[in-house]
């Protein structure tokens, strides 16, 4: 009795000694709870090609992930991949020094990715790449086709067809947009999507070489236009909070909704019938640029204390692979900045093609290092201008005093 | 031999108080004395940097934006504090009486009255979200029709209106609290006093204020207490109807919401603050302790002995 307990101690014993050797595991976290199932797929995929590796898929609350992701890091239980966010959220997880650095040596195909991409992937303060970003969104307004047909409306182009547009659903009983701005982080949403194209590359360059700040004609000129167009949000849209403006949209009760790319498959999985079109931010002027709002979503990591280095980094170079972004495009319904990616999907296509004339998400992307972040600014902001307390004046002047509190180029 | 015998008495009193202590100590001194020091670094998001002394209390009492922020978020917190108190309270008070008084129905209504209470935050806050919907809630259509369709608005979107809405809430939820409270006091009033109060007045006012209520002191020192509090470290509600940011531009913004804000950050700020965050913690911590030490005082003095 007692021996055979002995021997099976002993044979357990070897089992986990030998283990390592005979496979690699990894851990791979993720705040994309509803993707399990893709993931495991796209896993599934690279286990064949790579049998001594075994990728173990773990997923977390998105509002939380940060938290719980740098605590796990912080206290030397994190996982061998992770996915990060990017831009100002990726850098508190990064400088703390628990990733590992990337270069196209240790993950192949890194640098053919575009620039803006691996930016927001990028250290600023040691200018070192620490993971492969896995997906753009983009700011534009997205449309009810069925609807459109019905009542005879065009994809407008400029912003007068717009607002036309707008006249035209209201008219036949349905709202024109159905955004609402309860929810904060709506407000930066709207801006971006409907007025990148009035803010225009311009500002943005002006803006980045400090020659000017948001209280900008040009700027303050799109804060306007966001407030012209919300005579054809839903009535009370100040207390309407993004998930019913979801359902308002998904359910065919208002012709259009400004916001990003990620709302699509939203839209689909809420109602299967519905017919969807995207267009770029209307310009003021026939002729003015059409622009759509860009950002990135995040990236895959690897942790800098693993014990499996080679494997990680094997599987980094997987999720940097046209491969992999073909995938990740066609079952996961995700815009894949990966080189030479061609989306089944022609919506999805279409916002490929939408995104190769785009200004940055700008608060996102250049102004969520410090507080006050710029995006928690302008979205106030906008929600104090939408319910007519201030002028898109006073908005954006509000936005650069609170930015100018730690931003140099604005505080003269 | 009785010394020996008080050592195996001794032994066992150790060994009885130890392990809670040990709990007592891991689980709650020591968090709260972690915050209080991780308030007097400097941190990078988890990285904790250099000793920085008081600066942390100095930035978000003094520095702006910081400053505006807190004061901000205090104030709400005064308002939500002495709003409650009087309609939460206050109309717990009068509840406590009518079903003491055994007015018709009371049995009915004391459970009708607890019910809310029962229910988790969470349901509550999102049952009243969608009442207070703009275009389907209960609120608006029932507004309209009874002809009062003036009176429709979006209410939690407005700066005038959302606090207001939130603190209705919150007293809708929780007033069968005071009342099973202070009914508790009531029923514990002797009936020779009241019989002796019977004889002299027939005024149902003059039995409240001079009989009633002195002698349901104590309970009334648990419920302010408790309320108060309850409204400094308010969070779920707000967090649940209104978002991290206090919407709409933070007129709902209270302490909680700010500290979480502060050291956690949020989908719109990548910054997580620990300094910042644990300083405000520990002020907060700090005022509630100390108001809520001397007004418990106060109120016991006023209490009466049966």
């Amino acid at each position: 009795m007692n021996r055979t307990i002995v021997r099976t101690g002993a044979a357990l014993g070897a089992m986990l000694v030998a283990l390592p050797v005979m496979a690699q595991d990894i851990s791979f976290w993720s705040w994309r709870q509803e993707d399990r199932e893709q993931y495991e797929a796209i896993i599934a995929d690279f286990e064949a090609e790579h049998p001594d590796i075994n990728v173990t898929f773990e997923a977390f609350e998105a509002a939380n992930y940060n938290t719980i992701l740098s605590t796990a890091l912080s206290g030397g239980t994190g996982p061998d991949v992770m996915m990060v966010r990017a831009h100002g959220a990726f850098e508190t997880v990064a400088a703390g020094g628990y990733l590992m650095p990337l270069s196209e040596e240790t993950v192949p195909g890194l640098t053919a990715l575009p620039e803006p991409a691996l930016a927001a992937e990028t250290l600023r303060s040691d200018g070192t790449i620490y993971a492969v970003p896995f997906a753009s969104q983009t700011m534009l307004v997205i449309y009810n086709k069925a609807l459109f047909d019905q009542f005879g409306i065009e994809e407008p182009q400029t912003w007068d067809e717009m607002l036309a547009a707008a006249q035209t659903l209201e008219d036949n009983g349905v709202f024109g947009f159905a955004n609402g701005t309860a929810t904060a982080w709506q407000n930066e949403t709207i801006v971006s999507a409907l007025g990148s194209s009035i803010i225009g590359q311009d500002f943005y360059q002006d803006l980045m070489a400090g020659d000017t700040d948001f209280t900008d004609p040009r700027f303050v000129e799109a804060l306007s236009a966001v407030q012209e167009a919300s005579q054809y949000f839903p009535d009370g849209f100040i207390g309407l909070d993004y998930a019913s403006a979801q359902q308002l949209f998904a359910s065919g009760l208002a012709g259009m909704f400004a916001g990003g790319s990620f709302e699509i498959a939203n839209f689909r999985s809420q109602n299967p019938e519905i017919e969807l079109g995207v267009f770029a931010s209307p310009v003021a002027e026939e002729g003015d640029e059409h622009l759509v709002g860009l950002y990135f979503d995040g990236g895959y990591a690897g942790n800098a204390a693993t014990e499996h280095p080679e494997a990680v980094q094997t599987f980094l170079s997987y999720l940097a692979s046209t491969e992999f972004g073909q995938q990740f495009a066609n079952t996961l319904g995700n815009v894949s900045p990966i080189p030479g990616v061609t989306f089944e999907d022609p919506l999805l296509q279409e916002v490929a093609e939408l995104n190769e004339s785009s200004i940055p998400y700008i608060m996102l992307v250049h102004f969520r290092y410090q507080e006050p972040s710029g995006s928690v600014l302008l979205q106030g902001a906008v929600q104090q201008m939408l319910t007519g307390e201030i002028t898109p004046e006073e908005a954006a002047k509000q936005v650069t005093e609170g930015i100018a509190t730690y931003y140099e180029p604005f505080q003269d | 031999m009785p010394t020996l015998r008080l050592t195996g008495r001794g032994l066992w009193i150790t060994a009885l108080i130890v392990p809670p202590l040990v709990f007592m100590a891991t689980f709650v001194a020591w968090p709260i004395l972690s915050a209080l020091a991780y308030a007097f670094f400097d941190w990078q998001g988890l990285q904790r940097g250099g000793f920085v002394g008081l600066e942390n209390f100095y930035e978000v009492l003094f520095t702006e934006p910081f400053a505006t922020w807190t004061r901000n978020a205090f104030i709400h917190n005064v308002i939500v504090f002495l709003v409650l108190m009087v309609i939460q309270n206050g109309f717990g008070f009068l509840l406590a009486y009518a079903l003491w008084r055994e007015l018709p129905g009371a049995r009915f209504h004391r459970i009708a009255v607890f019910l809310p209470v029962v229910l988790s935050t969470v349901i509550v806050g999102y049952l009243w979200k969608l009442f207070f919907h703009p275009l389907f809630g209960a609120v608006n259509k029932t507004l309209d029709a009874v002809g009062l369709d003036w009176l429709s608005q979006p209410w939690l979107g407005q700066s005038s209106t959302a606090l207001g809405a939130l603190i209705f809430v919150n007293a809708w939820h929780w007033v069968g609290f005071p009342t099973l409270i202070f009914l508790a006091g009531m029923q514990r009033i002797p009936s020779d006093i009241l019989d002796a109060a019977r004889m002299e007045t027939e005024s149902e006012w003059v039995k409240i204020t001079q009989i009633v209520w002195p002698l349901v002191a104590p309970s009334a020192t648990v419920v302010f207490i408790l309320l108060f509090i309850g409204s400094f470290n308010w969070f779920e509600l707000p967090y649940i109807m209104q978002g991290l940011d206090g919407s709409p531009f933070g007129s709902t913004d209270v302490l909680g919401l700010y500290f979480y804000r502060t050291a956690f950050g949020n989908q719109s700020a990548g910054v997580m603050d620990f300094g910042r965050g644990s300083a405000l913690a520990v002020i907060t911590f700090l005022f509630i302790a100390v108001v809520a030490a001397f007004w418990t005082i106060r109120l016991r003095r006023r209490e009466i002995q049966l």
